[in-house]
């Protein structure tokens, strides 16, 4: 009950730590959960269990957390800032911990206006909170786990033992703050960054060299973001509309032969555009694995937990290193 | 100043139409500026208010009036008795003129024609903007003079989010990054190392959220009681 995490094993040990996205579902059956445990189990050291993502409502993060954990799967539970204030955040951290989970990645979390940008009707007119943003969220935790104490200053009984996650954009706007950005995580206690999806890695480099420059990567572990590409389409939509990432036209072009070497026959449009995709993937991994500085790896498979396994193995990360 | 705009008149009709003798009132102070509840606007819902009864064969009598301002009683003084000759006053003041005209007229509802938006600022002629969020503990010294709180949808005091694309916030393409227009300010000044400071959270309670908000302003209210004493005396202005 009150073992490390795993996830902070690995990084301790300096071995590249690889970290997975799994999703949970719009439902209240847990099955699906526990099926995607076991898709990710043994490929990655820590899988990150979504808060409510695009703010749309399903199974809560703790909760999924503690489903995955009981198939085995190590969680990163994340929080967002966006639907509690301090009071339940701290609240859901004590349960979190009480419950066996050991990692938490502090996150704003998307607006509410995201739930009803595709096809869901989401919830738009719901109240946001933003009581405290990501880097005094980073700090409460810290507080809570090296002072034993809340933020607003009484004693814990038993403190929360977390490995203190962030994410960071490293392609964002304004560039050159970005950095003063991670800095700031860093001060406030972050002991890991997983970074927003990277296929520009040359911007990345750079974004590095500074980082390292500071020492920043000394003081945390950086694990890299890839996003695993599913077709032109998706390549394409990142790069117009996703914030702060931009996908070089190279990789779009890439999929886009990928997609016409199949003709007119759209399944296999489909698989030839997924096993470019997977192709894709394992190239940034190395790429960035690469760049001085880096940790390890943040794959995100989106809804394609199934897919891990192959990239995992042939990224040449597998088998996953073992702690007793 | 405050800005507000003027509600559907389906919604203003259906709070009005069951009485026979309906006053809009209107306020000459913020809500005229920003073209929604002056006397003209005022005499403009009244007009279309009276197409609307002709329209729907409802013998109801509509009339209009302003004052300069509906949340200090001196304006009310000239006004309030013939205020209460109508059965309903329709205010197209902000929030504030509805409640404390409410608070004080006595048997009649006073009902809002506006809706109240927020504190903002002309940006050009026919453009509002809000800039203040009235949170009662300002801090826009540290981001450049540009409030985080009214103007970054995510209200972050050590931003900007991943949400920021090309300038603009993740919520619209049609609405700054507040943060990233924090840090061009910041840099333009040439304070940017200012924003490596970690802003830590805030405490919320001189904000709405420590529950309505009160000002007094001592020395001016015991002056003002010392006037009414002495001209309660003989021989006072009373």
């Amino acid at each position: 009950m009150n073992a490390a995490s795993n996830l902070q094993q690995v990084i301790m040990s300096g071995q590249p730590a690889v970290t997975a996205e799994l999703g949970p579902p719009m439902s209240a059956d847990g099955t699906e959960i526990i099926h995607k445990a076991h898709l990710l189990k043994g490929f990655c050291d820590a899988a990150n269990i979504t808060d409510c993502q695009t703010a749309v409502v399903r199974i809560s993060s703790i909760a999924g957390a503690v489903l995955a954990l009981r198939e085995g799967l190590e969680p990163v539970m994340q929080m967002t800032c966006r639907d509690r204030n301090r009071i339940a955040i701290q609240a859901d951290l004590l349960g979190a911990h009480a419950l066996g989970l050991r990692n938490c990645l502090c996150i704003a979390g998307d607006h509410q206006k995201f739930s009803a940008a595709g096809r869901l009707k989401g919830h738009p007119g719901a109240k946001n909170v933003y009581d405290v943003d990501t880097c005094q969220l980073v700090g409460i935790l810290k507080k809570m786990r090296d002072e034993g104490t809340q933020q607003g200053g009484d004693k814990l009984e038993v403190a929360p033992k977390f490995f203190i996650g962030a994410s960071w954009t490293p392609g964002g706007e304004p560039l050159d703050f970005r950095v003063v950005n991670l800095q700031k995580k860093v001060a406030a206690g972050a002991d890991f960054i997983q970074t927003q999806g990277i296929f520009d890695v040359e911007i990345f480099k750079a974004q590095m060299k500074e980082i390292t420059k500071l020492g920043l990567h000394e003081r945390t572990a950086i694990l890299g973001g890839v996003i695993v590409p599913r077709s032109a389409m998706m390549l394409k939509y990142m790069d117009s509309s996703v914030a702060g990432v931009s996908v070089p036209p190279a990789l779009i072009e890439r999929m886009i032969k990928a997609r016409e070497a199949a003709g007119d026959d759209k399944k296999k449009a489909k698989e030839f555009q997924e096993e470019e995709g997977i192709r894709i993937a394992v190239e940034l991994i190395h790429q960035v694995l690469e760049i001085p500085g880096i940790k390890g790896v943040h794959i995100q498979a989106i809804e394609w937990e199934s897919a891990m396994a192959k990239i995992v193995q042939m990224a040449g990360l597998y088998p996953r290193p073992v702690f007793t | 100043m405050i800005v507000g705009t003027q509600k559907p008149l389906d919604e203003i009709w259906d709070m009005v139409k069951d009485f026979k003798d309906t006053l809009v009132l209107g306020c000459n102070t913020c809500v005229a500026v920003c073209h929604a509840g002056g006397d003209k606007e005022a005499e403009t819902i009244s007009s279309l208010l009276k197409i609307r009864a002709q329209m729907e064969n409802r013998d109801l009598t509509v009339s209009h009036s302003a004052i300069m301002r509906q949340c200090e009683p001196e304006y009310f003084e000239p006004v309030m008795q013939e205020l209460r000759q109508h059965d309903l006053v329709l205010s197209t003041a902000c929030g504030v003129g509805v409640n404390y005209l409410s608070a004080r007229i006595g048997n009649i509802p006073v009902y809002p024609a506006v809706n109240t938006s927020f504190y903002g600022g002309v940006q050009e002629a026919g453009l509002f903007v809000e800039l203040c969020a009235g949170c009662g503990n300002c801090i826009i010294n540290l981001t450049g003079g540009i409030c985080p709180i009214a103007r970054c949808a995510k209200t972050l005091m050590n931003g900007p989010c991943g949400g920021t694309n090309k300038g603009k916030c993740e919520i619209s393409d049609e609405v700054d990054c507040a943060w990233f227009l924090i840090v061009e300010r910041m840099k333009q000044l040439g304070t940017l190392e200012k924003l490596s400071e970690i802003q830590p959270p805030r405490n919320w309670s001189t904000a709405r959220d420590g529950g309505p908000r009160k000002i007094s302003i001592e020395h001016l209210r015991q002056y003002e009681k010392q006037e009414q004493e002495k001209s309660e005396l003989p021989g006072g202005n009373a």
